[in-house]
């Protein structure tokens, strides 16, 4: 089976809504990063995708983007775990439920 | 030095009123510091008034004027202006002569008040104003400095204000006085409206100079006697005269300056002024407006001569002698006179000072009491007072040869006997002559001879600084007579612009004689009935007036001023209180219903607007609020603070988004 673009979209459409569903579901914030990690990974895989799959693919524009975006994702990661963190010192939980001082 | 005098002739009456302000400045505890000023003033005002009179000697019928322009109105300027001659000279000399004598005395009978600053203020305003007066060149002129003493004695009467009675005189002599002065207003327009000019002099184009008094024809009867409605009122002459004796409330100064020197000669000096408006067109020296001012002056000189003998007050004899003599002038100048009055005012100005300055040094000797039925045998106590006093009731009664009184009442006597329009004004002068020596002497028999009674008892000579004056005065009244004998009729030649001659001849003439023998016959019967004044008498009791024993009902009638007052109570005064009352009513009732209905109008529409306020709009704007509350609480319910609420709802957005574009592709 020849592999297609297809088959990455869709792959990459199941990873981005599992992403989705974990961060919109779960009520541990962890988990909630881990779900957009998820989602940032599926948005890389597009990137990676599209360029194999395009006529220009000799350049390495689209494993740039990609890199690039991979490393966003660990600042992001980093400021998300620390967030965490600060959070639960103050609250003494990470259970988002209970994190509603957004509220208008 | 003459062309400086004529420029600064300002500079006179603008010194005591520039001092008058600086007085009112000064402290009540810098006594010394407002009289200085204030006798400064009234030098430096006397000084200037002899270089200005100077000049005036040398030329007869001297006039100087200096003439400007007030402001301009259209194509008309209203010209004021400065007049220079005889008759202003001698006015000028005179007030501030009698005036200095008044300020010198003020200082010794004033020295107890508490205004004492205030009180030289006032004088110098006074002062200011009545020399501003004499030597205005424009009726306006005139009129202003008229209004300005007129106020000054509204002050000055007022001065005591604290008690009732002065008060109740200031505002007596003020009213009084304004009835006349709308008379003189009047009579002022329509002259302006007739001639074009209110000047006295201006090269011949002044209102009475011949050009000007050529556009006036018959209007000048009217004009004249509605000038002379201010005389009347300023110089007391009946029926206005009822102001004078009641503005003897003031201090004893003020009642000497202002109510018998200088004042209330202002009235005969008017008419002397504008003489031209008054005799124009006369046949045989007659004219309506003459007549007019003749027997108003007769009515007047015999009727207040009547009243002073039965009056017991020592100021208000006095000052019913002043009308009297007042009446006199007034006589004088109407029977074509004018020069003969003109000599009276003058000598008047200073025996009726000396008599008023003397009346005060007797009140203050003692003690305040001015009742003559308490004083008596005062001569020996107050012998300065006394022989000073003596002059100047010679000279008032008209006393010949000696007394500056006895040869001006002469001249009157002179002109008046030779009236063509009727005698009868003549005999009744005559029968003034005979009262006004009665009314005298009964006044120094009460005052300084017989027994001493309850006020004298304790009388005392008063202090040099109010015998000088008193003393200065009676040289006045004696030697003014210098220049008064028809041997040398100086002062006579002088005013009416003729070289003087010298004439012994004329020093005795028949008039002199008759004057001797109605002086003599008052004065003997006076000495005759009030001989045993103040002792028991036969059946009359100690306490009783001769007259009054003789003829009550009579002295009744003069001692309660001919019920003058109270005629005026039921008549003028009744009417404008019904009047008043009447406007009272018609304010409440009537114009105050009106301004009530258009209020109520306005308090209507009030309402109405408030209602629909209350009702529409606001209700609206409630509503409209109530209901964005509403859609706000509705809203904020989204708003749980749950991110993944807000994050399941982009998601679900998004999702729509994806649909519609795959829906439309």
């Amino acid at each position: 089976m020849t592999p297609t673009l297809q088959i990455f979209l869709i792959i990459s459409a199941a990873l981005f809504s599992i992403g989705l569903l974990a961060a919109l579901s779960r009520r541990h914030a962890i988990f909630i990063l881990i779900g957009i990690e998820m989602m940032l990974a599926a948005a890389n895989l597009n990137f990676i995708a599209f360029w194999r799959f395009n006529p220009g693919s000799l350049q390495t524009t689209g494993v740039m983007v990609a890199i690039f975006s991979i490393a966003i994702a660990a600042a992001e990661a980093a400021v998300g775990l620390a967030l965490v963190i600060a959070v639960y010192r103050h609250y003494r939980t990470t259970n988002v439920d209970q994190l509603d001082q957004l509220k208008g | 030095m003459n062309r400086w005098i004529f420029d600064s002739l300002w500079l006179i009456p603008t010194i005591p009123l520039a001092g008058s302000l600086l007085i009112l400045s000064v402290n009540d505890s810098r006594r010394p510091a407002a009289v200085a000023l204030a006798i400064t003033g009234q030098i430096a005002a006397l000084t200037l008034s002899v270089f200005a009179f100077l000049p005036t000697l040398h030329t007869p019928g001297f006039r100087v004027v200096q003439n400007f322009t007030w402001f301009t109105f259209g194509e008309n300027a209203l010209r004021l202006g400065w007049v220079l001659d005889p008759l202003a000279a001698v006015m000028l000399m005179m007030i501030a002569l009698v005036g200095l004598c008044i300020f010198v005395f003020s200082i010794g009978y004033m020295a107890g008040d508490k205004n004492f600053t205030r009180f030289f203020a006032y004088l110098s305003f006074f002062s200011g104003a009545m020399l501003g007066l004499v030597i205005a060149n424009s009726l306006l002129l005139l009129f202003i400095f008229w209004e300005l003493v007129g106020f000054a004695s509204y002050l000055l009467i007022g001065f005591w204000i604290e008690r009732p009675s002065a008060a109740a005189a200031a505002k007596k002599a003020f009213i009084t006085t304004r009835i006349g002065d709308m008379g003189f207003f009047l009579g002022m327009v329509w002259l302006y409206h007739s001639s074009g000019t209110l000047l006295f002099y201006d090269e011949g184009h002044g209102c009475v100079e011949n050009a000007g008094l050529a556009m006036l024809g018959v209007s000048a009867t009217f004009i004249a006697l509605l000038i002379f409605c201010g005389a009347m009122g300023k110089s007391g002459q009946f029926p206005l005269h009822v102001w004078l004796p009641d503005a003897m409330e003031g201090p004893t100064p003020v009642s000497a300056l202002i109510h018998a020197a200088t004042m209330v000669a202002a009235g005969v000096f008017l008419v002397a002024r504008v003489y031209p408006l008054f005799s124009l067109g006369a046949s045989n020296g007659v004219t309506p407006s003459l007549t007019v001012v003749v027997w108003i002056g007769v009515t007047t000189a015999l009727m207040a001569a009547l009243i002073a003998i039965a009056q017991a007050d020592i100021k208000r004899i006095l000052a019913y002698s002043t009308v009297s003599q007042l009446g006199l002038m007034m006589v004088s100048l109407g029977v074509g006179g004018v020069v003969a009055g003109m000599m009276h005012l003058l000598a008047h100005g200073f025996f009726k000072a000396l008599l008023f300055l003397g009346a005060g040094s007797v009140i203050h000797g003692c003690h305040g009491e001015h009742d003559i039925r308490k004083m008596g045998g005062l001569h020996r106590l107050m012998p300065v007072t006394f022989s000073t006093y003596a002059i100047g009731m010679m000279a008032l009664s008209g006393v010949p040869l000696f007394f500056s009184g006895g040869w001006t009442k002469e001249e009157i006597l002179h002109v008046t006997a030779h009236w063509p329009a009727s005698p009868i004004p003549y005999y009744l002068l005559l029968a003034g002559v005979v009262l006004t020596a009665l009314y005298m002497t009964r006044q120094i028999i009460y005052v300084f001879f017989g027994r001493q009674r309850a006020a004298s008892e304790r009388g005392h000579e008063s202090p040099l600084v109010m015998t000088m004056p008193l003393i200065a005065l009676a040289i006045c009244a004696i030697f003014f007579s210098v220049v008064l004998a028809p041997a040398w009729p100086w002062l006579h030649d002088y005013l009416t612009g003729e070289p003087v001659r010298f004439d012994v001849a004329r020093l005795i003439q028949p008039m002199l004689f008759l004057s001797l023998v109605l002086v003599g016959a008052g004065v003997a019967f006076g000495v005759w009935m009030y001989r045993e004044v103040g002792a028991q008498d036969g059946r009359r009791p100690a306490d009783i007036d001769p007259l009054e024993f003789a003829q009550p009902k009579l002295f009744r009638f003069l001692e309660n001023k001919m019920w003058l007052d109270e005629l005026y109570g039921y008549t003028v005064i009744a009417f404008s209180w019904v009047a008043a009352r009447l406007s009272d009513w018609m304010d409440r009732y009537f114009w105050d219903s009106l301004v009530r209905a258009f209020g109520g109008l306005g308090q209507l529409f009030g309402i109405v607007t408030k209602g629909f306020d209350e009702r529409g709009i606001n209700a609206g704007v409630d509503e409209s609020t109530i209901g964005a509350r509403r859609v706000g609480r509705a809203i904020s319910r989204l708003h749980s603070g749950q991110v993944q609420t807000y994050l399941s709802i982009i998601a679900i957005g998004v999702l729509a988004l994806l649909l519609f574009y795959a829906w439309l592709a």
